[in-house]
């Protein structure tokens, strides 16, 4: 047994030196590489090249089954004659404005409300939420459902309250087609917006009200100068996401109306889904589509700054 | 240990009004001690109930034009357009027995659960090299992921659908498998990001002392840790392809491929004046699987909206 200790102790490796492999492989650039690896593919295979292919698109003439050869901005000039294209234009901007304005009004407002402290509090913030969770398309049929020219419940309800004597053509009429898709629009957004400033609401503390309400501000005042700053930043990123997804709106439009009547409802979204796809001008249509990302840009810069001004007041350091 | 109850404030207590804050608790008796009942009626129950209502009515119109036999749908003024005493179910079965209903379903199920899983599986990695691996450059690429979010189908389906010509995936469940993911990864990337920034380092530390690899690390300490955030992702990726429209439409085009929204826009709207019925039954049908997953994971929903948002 004692020999055991004074045998030398031959059988420990020493210590080795790192490969040059096993220098790579703890390295945290290369591990990176490979962690990266498969959301890079996905976004540059069917995200940056698209959306690169899709500007060389617009610069030719290419048809469905045909590539198509480069033409100059003969498409963009085109566009610029194009009276139905510019209509669109001004549809969007109204559909945008109109909606994303209303439903920052309501959404704030149902926020504030759902904020309160009430009977059935969870049931109800759950049950807000539902048109946002349905798929749009199929609300959207709904919808169409209730603004139908000849069995609407709401021209029925209308007419039974004496207020109308006919029928009102809901999506058949120019502006009734544009007020109808805008409140669909709205109605599917609202919850978004409440829901998420409902969170920001949450994180306002108690001790600002309770120090106001003793100097003797009214509730107008609270809201003035001290909800609505502290949920600017908040409001700055939702109000971006609610412009930006209600600008490129495509399914609720397709499923209602489909653009018409005349026109009158058409989206940039929808005239470059109808001049590429069914018209088969990929070219066209691609210049349409790439007519909305000037606009997208001056969005997403907005929220830019948003992003910005929120982490300074949360004290935060930019990492 | 699963719930890590250090991320962002009150997100999960939003819809569950369990009031955990001392905000939301202090709040209320401060506002309300004030209000008499009648005030209250009229600056918060009534206001309150209208929105609920028109929120919620094309549902229940949805559902009763579903089992409305079809000539109470069509005669408003016979029969109280508002309720029916006599439902009939034969909408219901000429959808799942007169028509691919029950294929476009299973279509649209295998398009959400495979293009979820496989954008799961990439924003976890990337997600993790980003917050955890600090690579050169790994902010940037942060910032890159955020605008990708910000990229709408609706500038990317022309290329797109060229793109999946060229690789022969058009008209193939795989043309929008492996297009989605090109939404729901940026999504599910920034939300996982915002979740593991609140694992504690001295763990993955001790780990990487006890001679963990960073495999090991992510899927024996990480992922454990952010199975709450996972299943926020996963729900919300999951409601984004059930949803998901344009790409559906333009890049599938023989019936039996479709996915439910589609199918029901192109292949139920007929001249027909007696399609209401069937066509609702659809569209109701087609949100059920949704309503009865959110019904179960409100808050983790709630979570995943906001935290896309705040973070």
């Amino acid at each position: 047994m004692a020999d055991i200790a004074v045998q030398p102790r031959a059988a420990r490796p020493p210590i080795r030196e790192a490969t040059a492999w096993q220098q790579v492989k703890s390295n945290r650039n290369f591990i990176a590489l490979w962690f990266m690896l498969p959301a890079m593919a996905f976004l540059i295979f069917f995200l940056a090249y698209p959306l690169g292919l899709g500007i060389w698109i617009s610069f030719t003439d290419a048809r469905i089954g045909r590539p198509g050869a480069f033409v100059g901005l003969e498409n963009y000039e085109w566009l610029w004659d194009d009276s139905i294209f510019w209509l669109s234009v001004f549809n969007t901007l109204l559909y945008t404005f109109v909606a994303s304005a209303i439903k920052f009004g309501i959404g704030l407002y149902l926020a504030l409300l759902l904020n309160e402290n009430m009977p059935f509090k969870a049931m109800l913030r759950a049950l807000v939420l539902i048109p946002f969770i349905v798929p749009t398309v199929l609300s959207a049929l709904a919808f169409w459902w209730i603004f139908d020219s000849q069995f609407s419940i709401i021209s029925w309800s209308l007419k039974e309250m004496g207020l109308i004597t006919e029928n009102i053509n809901f999506l058949g009429d120019v502006y009734w087609a544009r007020a109808c898709v805008i409140f669909a629009n709205i109605w599917r957004g609202v919850p978004f917006v409440a829901i998420t400033l409902l969170a920001g609401l949450q994180t306002v503390s108690p001790s600002l009200y309770e120090a106001a309400t003793l100097d003797g501000a009214t509730r107008w005042q609270m809201f003035r100068n001290i909800t609505y700053p502290l949920l600017t930043p908040i409001i700055a990123v939702v109000m971006t996401f609610s412009v930006l997804f209600t600008f490129t709106d495509f399914q609720l439009i397709w499923a209602m109306t489909r653009g018409g009547p005349v026109n009158s409802t058409h989206l940039m979204a929808t005239l470059s889904y109808q001049r590429a796809i069914i018209g088969g001008v990929l070219g066209e249509g691609a210049a349409i589509s790439n007519a909305m990302i000037p606009f997208l840009l001056a969005a997403i810069m907005v929220s830019w700054f948003g992003l910005q001004r929120r982490k300074w007041q949360q004290g935060e350091n930019n990492d | 240990m699963t719930d890590l109850r250090t991320q962002p404030v009150d997100l999960k207590a939003v819809l569950s009004g369990s009031a955990r804050t001392v905000a939301a608790d202090d709040h209320s008796v401060g506002m309300s001690y004030l209000e008499s009942l009648p005030r209250r009626m009229v600056t918060l129950y009534l206001p309150l109930s209208i929105i609920v209502i028109v929120l919620l009515f094309p549902f229940y119109w949805m559902a009763l034009t579903a089992v409305k036999p079809d000539e109470q749908l069509l005669d408003l003024n016979t029969y109280n357009p508002f309720w029916t005493w006599n439902p009939t179910f034969k909408h219901i079965h000429k959808l799942l027995f007169d028509s691919y209903y029950p294929l476009w379903l299973w279509n649209t199920m295998y398009v959400a659960v495979c293009a979820t899983v496989l954008s799961i599986v990439a924003s976890v990695l990337a997600a993790y090299a980003i917050v955890r691996l600090r690579y050169r450059g790994a902010q940037w690429v942060g910032g890159f992921i955020f605008l990708a979010y910000l990229v709408p189908p609706s500038i990317l389906f022309i290329p797109l659908a060229t793109v999946v010509f060229q690789y022969g995936l058009f008209d193939t469940p795989f043309a929008l498998i492996l297009t989605y993911p090109t939404i729901l990864i940026p999504f599910s990337t920034w939300l996982l990001m915002g979740y593991f920034k609140t694992i504690p380092f001295e763990l993955e530390e001790c780990a990487l002392i006890d001679g963990a690899s960073r495999w090991q690390i992510l899927t024996k300490i990480v992922l454990p840790l952010s199975i709450p955030g996972l299943i926020s992702a996963f729900i919300f990726c999951f409601t984004l392809c059930w949803n998901e429209f344009i790409y559906a439409l333009t890049f599938l085009t023989s019936v039996q491929n479709k996915t439910v929204p589609v199918a029901i826009v192109n292949e139920f709207v007929d001249g027909d004046v007696y399609r209401w019925g069937s066509l609702m039954a659809g569209a109701l049908a087609g949100s059920l699987p949704l309503v009865i997953l959110y019904a179960f994971f409100v808050e983790h929903y709630v979570s995943a909206m906001t935290g896309a948002v705040k973070e």
